[in-house]
Formats: C-alpha cells, structure tokens, sequence
C-alpha cells in the first residue's frame, strides 16, 4: 500500500510530540469539525466512512454512536479502550507510543459528535510507560487551547483522563471496562441495558477501541466517502494489523483491507516470510481468540478463492473452514510449532482471565486447561478430545460475556483442523512426556 | 481484639483466607505531597463517583507504602476515599498487578502466553528459575528477586518479554537476561527501574 492514513507522519523524528505533530497538519481536522461542521455532520461522515469496530468485533461505528441516547438529561461519556490484552495483538500500544497527538486528535472530534464533555482513556496498567506518554499529549493540546474549556473560541468544551487498569484481560470487554472505571472488579454486565443507553455511571456511554477513535482525524480530513472508497466492499479503509510468531519481520503493519492474507506474509514489506524457511504450519488471524486456521485455510478459501484480509474474506467458511479478523493480532506457526502445546497454552491464559462470575465459563475453562495439561504430558485418553469439543461447545454462548466464546473457539478449531495431532499425542505418551518444545507430529505437507 | 478470639481468626484465615489478610494495625499514610497529588487526582471523577479512583490510588498505594497492599494499606484507601474496607479488597484481589505478599526490591514478571511462548519465553523463564534459584511466586533469599509468571503484556511481535517493576525488557535471550540481573544488582541501591513513578505519571 502506498500512502499510510492512520500510521501517516509515524517515521518523522519528533511527531510525539505537539510542535512536529501539527507542522504535519495534525488537528486540521479538529479546526474543520468545530469550525465548520455540525456534530451531526461529523456523525454522518464516520457512518458514510464504513468504520467497523477495530477492537475485534467490528462492529460499524456509525451505527453504534447512533444507539447512544442523546434524549437522556445525564451526561454522556466517551470512554476510550486501551485495555489491549489479547494474545497477538500490540497495535495500539504502537500507535499510542508513537502518535499519541492522533488519538487525541480523534477524541476531541469523536467528543463533538456525540456531545461528550468527560473522556476517559481505560489503559491497561501494565502499559505504565505510555500513561506519562499520553498525559504529556493531553497538557500539550490544553496549552494550545485544544482541550479544556471553549475550545478554539467556540463553546464545545472537553477534558480527557488517562486511568490505569490493573491487570485483566476481561476489561478490554466494554461492560467489564465501565465497571473497572468506576473502581470495582472487572465483571461484565448483562446487556441490556446496554452502555450506549445505561453505560458510565448509568449514563449514556460510547466505548471504543484506541484505533477506532484514532481513525476519526483522517475519517474527517479526507472526508467518510474518500474513506471508504479504501479497501473492499464493507471492509473499508485501512487496518492495523500486528504481526508476530514465527516469521521473518515482527511488527505493526498499517494494511488496505483487502490485501491478500499471502501477500501480507510473504511479502517483505510486511511479514517476509516465514523464519528459517519454514514451511508455514497454521495462523491466528485475528487475536488469540479467533479460531485458528492450517496453512491451506489461511491462504485460500474452501472455495479456492484467494483469502483476503478483510471482515468477510476472513470470516468465509464460517468457522467449519474460516476465521475471524479480530483484533488484527496475526500469530503465525510454522512446522516445528506443537498445535496442542499452544492450545493449552492459551487454555490456560483464559482460565487464568476469566472473570468467574459465569459457571460454565468459570469452571469449564479449567476443565479445558486441566484436560489440555495431560494430553500435552503424555497422560492422555482418546475420549478427553471430544471430552474437549464438548466442554467447548457447552462454554460457548452461555455465559454473559464473550470471554466464554473466545476460550472455546482455539480449542474446538485446533481439534477441528489438527485433530490428527491431539491422537498422536495420546498414541505416544513416552514420546511426548519430557519434550515439550516443537512438534512430534510430522507435518503433513500438501 | 481478645487473644483467643484472634488466634481462632488466625486459624480460621489461614485455611481460606490469604495470611496476609490479617490487620497489623501498623500506622500508614501517604506523604503530605503524594496526598495532595492524589486529591488532584480524586477531581478527575464526578463527585458522586470518587470509587473511581481506587485503581489508581491502589497502584500509588502499592508503589509508596511498601511495595504491597497490605490490610492497613488498604483499610488506608477505604477511608481516604470514604469506601467500605471490603471494596478495597474485592478489588486488590481481582486484578493480578496488586500484590497482597510482600515483594522484592524487583519483581519479574515474565510473559508465558502463546506467542511469548513460541518465541522462546519458556527458556527464559527455565533459565531465570536456574539462575535466581527461585520457582515462579518465590523470591530469594536477599531479598532483591520475585520472580512471576504473567499473561500476555502486549509484546508479542518483540517477545520473549517480562517486566521488572513495569520496565519493559523485550527480545530477551538468556544472555541479556543475565546482563540485566547484573545491572539490576549494581542498582539496587538506586531508584528502581521504571522511568518514572505513578504519582509522577499524573501529574
């Protein structure tokens, strides 16, 4: 992709910073919303602009500012996510790191279109590097009169507040996230009442991901048409897509939706390849979540056609043959990775997280965890994996929260495409028991 | 507090309460400046919703009254934020960057999720464990080490990575790893790691 719309100005020395930033037409498309455009009609041009959820659940964004209810006489609050905990996924501690000036950018315009005055940015407390990093953002735009009371003369008035989370992967959930805001556990709630109605405070409440809210600048400035004319069919405009695992360039790679899932691999602009010349064995595409796909699935569809890096591309097949796009976190294995270790691995990562208000999610995720431990150390049985499908499939859409789906979807998906090396696994428990790094199981190449 | 009746507590928490949620009764508080930073602090949140301060102030807590929230630290929070006792706990207890024992000088905190995993983190985890002496929950014996296991930090595509006192330290080897012991060592009459504190974060 040539030209780089949210990333735009990111190799600059100094863009950190308020000074380089602006010299770079950073908050042009602040002065043109307040200036020139109604909130409605900034709401309009990120609805024209197709903007879907980059938080993972690509939801449109247009559509989801529309549910806030804007008859209600409390105030209303934007509440920024940046609780980014998913497994493979580090782009918005990235774009923090090095544009913070575009997600302020994107907050005050976001704040205009929805009548928000209070905005609070919900950073993961590990992430304690980046707090002093976005509070230096926040002084600088107060000082240019970017923030605070009458902004640039006019009377819309707006603070934005960093505020730490403490560790847990279950607030980046956007009910668990108010919760956590208002300093309790992290424990999702039932919606309805959903936040845009009953969110903050019982207030009405927008909760956006850090990269959703940043793509508002450039939505404004080049206009939600031109937006949209990027990328392919519903799977507008650009995405960031942080590459990891097994391959030759790590890294956060701002994409066009609709690049092709082999191109974004091999080529080195982005991931060059796999490491070593490996071959490649499976992908997450999407954050740890997402099913996981074998090298066939990823690159072409059931159908033949190419995968592309897109909402629909990606999500073709449904979860018998596809995927999800998620978060954008792209976790690539090759040959020697085990499917059952890293099954269990992440096994364990959802037990650890669940939140354990839901039982089956509570309970269950230990289950799988447990069963996942001993097929991994040679104490396996042949019936624990469908033992597994089943506690999947028992987990999955019974609980409040997504957390639930999400610690069902790695392991149903591993035993539905590598099915073979979970066997294998109990087939040679002398051979599995004291190694426990890369696969035992030849790779059966195609 | 009768003697018998705390020795029958002391009995009956440490079957299924954490020993250290027994009140010391030890005196705390925040210095008169960290107090007023923290009063700055409070005016972020609606009047009506002060509570929401508490991660941040537990994180300030953590970080100036000890390195750990002990029962007095946090009986502390409650009243400077006029909350039940049982809020502040039900909260520490949640979220897994609280420290309800008493840590060392430097916490570890290595990640041991997937793709840490695949990069190599168990190694760096292995050779932690040979050279501190230590399994993950324990610290040694100085004083200096606690050694941790963590989920994903958000490091993937830099990993194998871990945190010592929320320092991020990326792209580790188990080379680098014994040249940061070392640095840590000769430091450890110094400031710890982490640039800055939280206090200094917010204001």
């Amino acid at each position: 992709m040539g030209g780089k719309i949210l990333l735009a100005g990111i190799d600059v020395p100094g863009i950190r910073g308020f000074d380089v930033y602006r010299s770079l037409g950073g908050y042009a498309s602040v002065e043109k919303a307040l200036r020139e455009m109604t909130p409605a009609l900034v709401n309009t041009e990120v609805t024209k602009s197709g903007l879907r959820g980059r938080g993972g659940a690509g939801f449109p964004t247009g559509l989801k500012w529309s549910f806030l209810d804007r008859k209600s006489d409390k105030p209303r609050y934007l509440v920024c996510n940046a609780d980014e905990s998913e497994p493979g996924t580090f782009k918005d501690r990235y774009l923090m790191h090095h544009l913070p000036h575009r997600l302020i950018e994107g907050l005050i315009l976001s704040s205009y279109a929805l009548g928000v005055k209070t905005c609070y940015i919900y950073i993961r407390g590990e992430f304690k590097y980046l707090v002093g990093i976005l509070e230096k953002a926040i002084r600088e735009a107060h000082e240019h009169g970017l923030l605070g009371e009458k902004i640039l003369g006019t009377d819309f008035s707006l603070n934005i507040y960093v505020h730490p989370g403490a560790g847990a992967y279950i607030c980046g959930e956007e009910t668990a996230l108010l919760e956590s805001l208002e300093g309790k556990r992290g424990n999702p709630r039932i919606k309805p009442p959903f936040p845009a109605f009953k969110g903050l405070y019982g207030c009405p409440t927008v909760v956006n991901n850090v990269e959703t809210l940043a793509t508002v600048g450039p939505i404004i400035g080049m206009g939600g048409e031109a937006y949209a004319r990027l990328g392919k069919g519903k799977s507008t405009g650009t995405k960031l897509i942080s590459a990891c695992g097994n391959i030759n360039r790590p890294g956060v790679y701002e994409i066009e939706l609709g690049l092709p899932v082999e191109d974004f691999l091999y080529s080195p602009e982005y991931c060059d390849g796999i490491a070593g010349d490996k071959y490649l064995k499976a992908v997450i595409a999407g954050g740890s979540s997402v099913p996981v796909l074998p090298a066939g699935l990823i690159l072409n569809t059931v159908k033949g056609e190419k995968r592309l890096m897109t909402y629909e591309s990606l999500s073709d097949g449904e979860f018998a043959t596809g995927t999800m796009l998620g978060s954008g976190g792209f976790i690539v294995f090759d040959e020697d990775a085990c499917m059952v270790r890293n099954t269990w691995n992440l096994s364990r990562f959802y037990h650890h997280e669940s939140c354990g208000q839901c039982s089956p999610c509570r309970e269950g995720t230990g289950w799988m965890e447990k069963v996942l431990y001993r097929v991994e150390h040679g104490q396996g049985k042949m019936s624990d994996i469908d033992l597994l499908v089943r506690v999947a499939k028992n987990i999955e859409g019974n609980t409040i929260c997504p957390l639930g789906d999400a610690a069902a979807w790695p392991v149903a998906s591993a035993i539905r495409h590598f099915r073979k090396e979970f066997e294998y696994h109990v087939e040679h428990p002398e051979r599995v028991k004291n190694i426990n790094h890369g696969s035992l199981f030849p790779l059966a190449v195609e | 507090m009768p003697d018998n009746h705390k020795t029958n507590m002391e009995q009956h928490n440490n079957k299924i309460i954490h020993p250290q949620f027994i009140k010391e009764g030890k005196p705390v508080a925040f210095s008169a400046e960290v107090l007023g930073k923290i009063r700055q602090l409070l005016l972020r949140y609606p009047e009506d919703h002060r509570k929401s301060a508490l991660l941040p102030v537990l994180h300030i807590a953590q970080e100036e009254l000890g390195g750990y929230l002990s029962v007095d630290v946090m009986d502390h929070v409650a009243a400077l934020l006029g909350i039940l006792p049982i809020e502040v706990y039900e909260v520490a207890t949640f979220y897994s960057m609280f420290y309800l024992d008493k840590m060392g000088h430097y916490v570890i905190e290595v990640c041991r999720t997937g793709p840490c995993a695949i990069s190599g983190g168990e190694k760096i985890m292995q050779h932690l464990r040979d050279v501190l002496r230590i399994e993950p929950g324990g610290t040694t014996p100085d004083g200096l080490f606690t050694l941790k296991e963590v989920e994903c930090l958000g490091s993937c595509g830099s990993g194998p990575v871990m945190q010592v006192n929320t320092g991020y330290y990326e792209n580790l080897t188990p080379g680098r790893v014994d040249k940061i012991l070392e640095e840590l060592r000769e430091n450890a009459n110094k400031d710890k790691p982490d640039d800055s504190t939280w206090v200094e974060k917010f204001c």
